[in-house]
């Protein structure tokens, strides 16, 4: 039997566009956990009004802050599924042993976890923006920030995901190393919305926002590669 | 071959060069440490602006320093763990983690400590101490993530990534801290940044510092060659040095 | 005499301060069936895990085709199947989007193709039912209808036997004396009573302890 050459394996944005298209339909044969982050989301900004102070003012100050953490803690919950279903089902171990460069196929993963999760709380978010209480021009603004920022949660959540991996409590264990890394995150995504308040130019807030993500895009698939490699080595 | 060597030869190698280190640092450390202190406490001249209670930067500054320093040294650690596999790298990241983040809580005491007299308050959400926050967090992570994993060398790689993952954050870290502050209350008191300050009071400064590396170094290679006689307890020299040592045989 | 596909050299594997086995030395050839023995917990399927690259905890060589493993990665994942306890399948999607899924990266085929295979491991009118309403067993099968549409030389079964029934045995001891004799190489494990012609056996016994250096 001859030695297969290599290049008779599938290309490498076909072998990304299998992996994204499985994971959207095995999401979509089990929509309840597509809705469990989005009520997550509702559910903590709710606390707000009730725990704080539902007075027009104070919402109208912390909204875009309150909004920023309940998604950031949203996408936080949603992490621990990223490869936990594949772990346990041995599709994982498969993925990893595909010809393939391992880090396009954990973008591919990423990217369809932000479509699942990311994207429906930007979408979600002009409702509770109008909820509490904040203008037009911030709601957009604020929106803009999470559609450039959600994608960095995603991206270094899934190191996080990949380095606990089948360890005990990983759920908690996930949240105490990847929330001293979304700091940057969020400091920039609710200081725009603050600067844009104030009516100060955000282009400049925007494009450094747009800069995170590209690094994390550029190094963060490589991290969560080696953390999902040393993590089934591990199993 | 190189790779055999590496990894059962170094740890031995080290254990011994480590013994004859230790009694000059330790000396050395608490000579440097020691004369930075008494001079800094007592006989440095008054801040003209806040008396005495400067005096708390001659352990502030050190530890904070040594804080942040720590984990580039880990950083550094780390990449030779993932690139060349080894042993001893991991085994300095597993024995500096728990220094840098008590070195990193002592300079968050001292801080709040200083903060008491001269801001009127324990604890103000200011741009280097949440940084500092943030870093015992970061260290935090790291210790929890060793102790998650059993097995010693999933445990090792599994770390090296994410202090690596995590020094490339931190220059961010600071810098959008830096921004949020500026952002949320400007023109905050700058004490550590004088720049007229007397040979006086940076000279035993700077003794302290030093003394505080070399003891941060005293500290590193006891912690190693403990975690060293751990993992090797089952070879030969281990053995030996224990019969040897103990006439046990 | 044909070139070994793997080669291993002195492995020595250590898991949880435990040493498995040491100084492992034996050749993986074309056209053979070789099964790993040993106690339970002898290491049987941290070996596979090993020799398929999933695991990180050995030391020595491995030789692929001649060439240290590590330098001819995607060449060596390329011609090698491996399936193991878990059976990689995705308890919502069905058997016919599985085997799309798992072979998707490599060698994408027809449905017609695939169909066919999941017919000969008996899951014919099985095709669109999500695998979760399958059996065990019948689960087992989705992965054994990607050994039909295999052709990547070396294969590694780690307890493929598992939940299957008899005559799906005599089916899986079938294909593996076929493969090895169009020329491919079997690794596998299983507790089951197997039995094929001419399969060579690689005993693991406990490590010795207490060692130099």
């Amino acid at each position: 039997m001859m030695i297969k050459p290599l290049d008779q394996a599938v290309g490498s944005i076909d072998a990304m566009k299998a992996v994204f298209a499985r994971d959207m339909k095995v999401a979509f044969r089990q929509r309840q956990d597509l809705l469990n982050p989005l009520l997550f989301f509702m559910m903590v900004v709710t606390l707000f009004p009730l725990g704080v102070s539902p007075e027009i003012s104070f919402l109208q100050e912390a909204g875009a802050g309150i909004l920023w953490v309940a998604a950031l803690l949203s996408v936080l919950l949603s992490l621990d599924h990223l490869f936990r279903h594949d772990f346990d089902d041995g599709t994982l171990e498969q993925l990893v042993l595909q010809p393939q460069p391992l880090f396009l196929l954990v973008l591919a993963k990423t990217m369809a976890h932000w479509v699942l999760t990311g994207l429906p709380l930007v979408l979600l978010t002009p409702v509770l923006g109008v909820m509490v209480h904040l203008d037009g021009n911030s709601i957009a603004i604020l929106c803009l920030t999470l559609l450039i920022g959600t994608p960095v949660l995603s991206l270094i959540g899934a190191i996080g995901a990949a380095l606990t991996l089948g360890l005990r409590s990983a759920g908690v264990l996930l949240s105490l190393l990847i929330i001293p890394l979304y700091i940057p995150v969020l400091i920039f995504g609710t200081g725009t919305v603050a600067a844009a308040a104030e009516g100060a130019p955000v282009g400049a807030y925007l494009a450094l926002l747009g800069a995170f993500l590209v690094l994390a895009l550029t190094l963060a698939p490589f991290a969560s590669a080696a953390a999902l490699k040393v993590s089934l080595s591990n199993s | 071959m190189w790779q055999f060597f590496h990894k059962l030869g170094s740890p031995k190698w080290f254990y011994g060069i480590a013994a004859r280190l230790m009694p000059w640092l330790l000396v050395l450390g608490l000579l440097c440490l020691g004369a930075g202190l008494v001079w800094g406490l007592a006989f440095a001249p008054k801040d003209y602006l806040q008396g005495n209670s400067y005096r708390i930067i001659f352990i502030h500054v050190p530890s904070a320093f040594l804080a942040q320093s720590v984990y580039i040294m880990m950083a550094s650690a780390a990449v030779v763990t993932l690139v060349w596999r080894m042993k001893l790298a991991d085994v300095f990241v597993k024995a500096a983690a728990p220094v840098g983040l008590v070195l990193t809580f002592i300079s968050l005491f001292t801080g709040a400590v200083w903060g008491k007299p001269t801001w009127g308050t324990w604890w103000i959400w200011d741009a280097r101490l949440t940084s500092m926050l943030i870093l015992l967090f970061l260290y935090g992570g790291v210790i929890a993530l060793d102790r998650a994993i059993n097995d010693e060398k999933s445990a090792a790689r599994a770390v090296a990534i994410l202090v690596l993952v995590g020094v490339v954050n931190i220059p961010i870290i600071k810098y959008s801290v830096d921004w949020w502050n500026t952002l949320h209350q400007p023109a905050t008191f700058k004490l550590t940044e004088k720049p007229s300050m007397p040979a006086e009071m940076w000279v035993p400064l700077l003794l302290s510092v030093i003394g505080l590396y070399l003891l941060f170094g005293w500290l590193a290679c006891l912690r190693m060659q403990t975690e060293i006689l751990i993992r090797e307890q089952r070879t030969r020299w281990v053995q030996d040095l224990f019969h040897v040592n103990g006439g046990a045989r | 005499m044909s070139e070994p596909l793997l080669q291993a050299i002195n492995l020595q594997c250590e898991r949880d301060g435990r040493e498995l086995f040491r100084d492992l030395s034996f050749s993986i050839l074309p056209a053979t069936v070789t099964r790993v023995e040993g106690a339970n917990g002898s290491g049987k399927t941290t070996l596979l895990r090993i020799l398929a690259g999933l695991s990180n905890a050995w030391a020595g060589d491995l030789l692929w085709c001649g060439e240290q493993r590590a330098r001819v990665r995607e060449s060596f994942l390329r011609n090698v199947l491996y399936l193991g306890h878990r059976p990689g399948i995705k308890p919502l999607l069905s058997p016919l989007e599985n085997l799309r899924a798992l072979m998707a990266g490599r060698r994408p085929m027809g449905d017609k193709a695939l169909t066919q295979a999941l017919a000969r491991t008996g899951l014919a009118g099985y095709e669109q039912v999500p695998c979760r309403h399958l059996s065990a067993g019948q689960q087992r099968r989705v992965a054994l209808a990607r050994l039909l549409v295999a052709d990547e030389p070396l294969w590694l079964l780690d307890e493929v036997f598992t939940s299957i029934d008899a005559s799906g045995v005599a089916a899986i001891e079938n294909l593996l004396q076929e493969r090895a004799a169009e020329g491919g190489a079997v690794v596998f494990t299983t507790h089951h009573n197997v039995q094929i012609a001419g399969t060579k056996r690689l005993v693991l016994t406990p490590g010795a302890v207490g060692y130099d250096d």
